[in-house]
């Protein structure tokens, strides 16, 4: 009978969650013999090209914003103060010109991306705008040294859960997955190509939402959060589009540039 | 002892489930990180960048007058349902359900003052026939992939693609992927129309679990009235005819962007379409809204900063 509080207890705490649900659904369960590497159990074939598509921010993307236009991202006063002393020519002197390319700002570019799996828990991620390689690290991966532009990858899948019998069935399942990655160690960069700073403590948290369309099309929906209390009031929440292509006839290699 | 750990791990077997379950349920506030001036302020008069546009579209839209909204007959029209994600507000999202079966029968979007509340049928009813009557809200029918509630809506009235006019037809339809990342919802709109785009119109905005945003579900009243002196009375109904939009140039005056890509087309919204400005020289300054993330916090939209924060090239000007 000793039991019977714990019991209860566990069953309170459970409550809440069980409240939330409004569907039956289990969580996905792996059989003992079932592969373990990341390639193995992506929800879905994510490898291929990407193109993104500018449908938001189109003056801040497609575009180099002119000095001082900072609009929509929640920066600190700080953070204006170093982004209006913006010299891109100091920057391509120095050797910086990917500062824009890094992490936290290269997924907003107009580009296309190549993902492929470098090996079984490694998903790489090319860009053809400034030629960068971001390796997602899957499993116990350790990231650590010195800090890079792409920083270090730590990814996830987000599985989804299996739903239970009488559920409505998806749609199109085998195109739908979420890849979490989280990004830390990178080298300072900038979140736009006009000299808007963030420092090498911030955070990059990435969910790739990948769906299928009405029309046989592949969708890529990247939410992106960016932490960084030395420059952003709040942590910065964007979410750039991408459509799968069929082959990498448009792939156009250009490498970093500052001024433009 | 033993009993009593396997019982609990029982108990913890059987709630497990839950954690695995997606409630879309509560206020969502919007984080205006993108597109900010166009869904503050409003947008350029003609600023159709990255809008994949056909001709049909262009001259509606460039006979478009913001003045149109001030008619009263106009002045509580609703936006289209893809407003939920174009406009500023945030979502607010609840569940109905079946009283027998305690299954649901609808997940739903709340209104803002200007846009109606939409059901999404998640109990399989079929869509209306194609001459059916079209409505504001149009019909949505809803089911789960994977971890993403995707939803489908057609048979909505024409309105708007972008809130300066870029018109969408009453053929249009609209794919919305909804998916939950703990605190964070993420939501996609793939807007197609045979009408007006050679293309589907993707557009998506996160939203922030936000229990305090007290958002409303259903509309505000709205009452009409003549707001402009010179729309009392009736026969007169602001437009431009064809070639003698004032605002045409606009943008290329304020941004030095061609007018080309001021006036959309799919190509404009594609990596590639930098190679045509290659020439581009961006203003030596910004002059107008050069910060600014979000609703007016005590009365400025970019709390903390000194800076250009509204159209008249003030400091903080609201």
């Amino acid at each position: 009978m000793r039991a019977a509080p714990l019991i209860v207890a566990v069953c309170v705490a459970a409550a809440p969650l069980a409240a939330q649900t409004r569907g039956a659904a289990q969580t996905q369960t792996q059989t003992p013999n079932a592969p373990r590497t990341a390639r193995a159990t992506a929800p879905t074939d994510v490898t291929g090209y990407w193109v993104s598509l500018i449908t938001e921010d189109w003056r801040w993307r497609m575009i180099m914003p002119a000095r001082g236009d900072y609009q929509s991202v929640p920066i600190t006063a700080e953070a204006k103060r170093v982004a209006d002393g913006w010299n891109p020519a100091k920057d391509e002197a120095a050797g910086e010109q990917c500062r824009a390319y890094g992490a936290a700002g290269i997924m907003r570019m107009p580009m296309r991306l190549r993902v492929s799996w470098a090996d079984e828990d490694t998903l790489k991620v090319e860009t053809d705008t400034g030629m960068q390689t971001r390796l997602l690290h899957f499993g116990a991966w350790k990231g650590g040294g010195r800090p890079s532009w792409q920083g270090d990858s730590v990814a996830t899948w987000d599985m989804p859960p299996r739903r239970a019998q009488g559920e409505q069935p998806a749609i199109t399942a085998s195109k739908s997955g979420t890849l979490k990655v989280v990004t830390n160690n990178m080298r300072p960069g900038y979140l736009r190509k006009n000299g808007l700073p963030y420092s090498g403590t911030a955070k990059l948290t990435e969910y790739w939402d990948f769906h299928g369309g009405r029309n046989g099309e592949h969708f890529l929906v990247v939410s992106t959060i960016v932490e960084d209390p030395q420059y952003l009031q709040t942590p910065w929440m964007t979410s750039p589009n991408f459509k799968r292509e069929p082959d990498g006839s448009k792939w156009d290699p250009s490498p970093c540039r500052a001024s433009r | 002892m033993a009993k009593t750990i396997l019982l609990v791990f029982s108990v913890l077997a059987v709630s497990v489930p839950a954690l695995a379950q997606i409630d879309l349920a509560g206020h969502w506030a919007a984080r205006q990180h993108e597109d900010w001036e166009e869904r503050g302020p409003g947008p350029e008069v003609v600023d159709y960048l990255g809008l994949p546009i056909n001709e049909d579209a262009r001259a509606r839209a460039l006979a478009y007058s913001t003045s149109a909204f001030s008619l009263p007959e106009r002045q509580c029209l609703y936006f289209a349902p893809h407003y939920n994600v174009i406009g500023p507000f945030g979502l607010e999202i609840w569940a109905d359900t079946d009283p027998n079966s305690g299954r649901i029968v609808s997940w739903n979007i709340g209104a803002f003052i200007d846009k109606a509340i939409n059901a999404i049928w998640m109990d399989g009813r079929p869509h209306p026939g194609p001459n059916d009557l079209r409505t504001f809200s149009g019909f949505t029918t809803g089911r789960w992939e994977g971890n993403t509630l995707v939803a489908y809506t057609t048979h909505y009235k024409e309105g708007y693609l972008r809130r300066n006019g870029v018109p969408t037809s009453d053929q249009a339809s609209m794919t919305t992927y909804i998916t939950r990342h703990g605190d964070m919802l993420t939501v996609l709109e793939v807007i197609e129309d045979p009408v007006y785009l050679t293309e589907p119109f993707l557009v998506s905005r996160n939203y922030q679990l936000d229990p305090a945003a007290n958002m409303t579900r259903v509309p505000a009243p709205c009452v009409p009235e003549a707001e402009l002196p010179e729309l009392k009375g009736e026969g007169r109904v602001p437009h431009y005819l064809p070639g003698r939009n004032p605002f045409v140039n606009e943008m290329t005056q304020r941004y030095n962007l061609p007018v080309e890509a001021v006036l959309g087309g799919a190509d404009t919204m594609y990596p590639e379409f930098k190679k045509n400005l290659d020439s581009y020289q961006p203003p030596a300054l910004c002059v107008r809204y050069c910060c600014g993330w979000g609703a007016m916090v005590a009365g400025r939209t970019a709390p903390n900063v000194d800076c250009i924060t509204g159209g008249s090239g003030k400091i903080n000007e609201q």
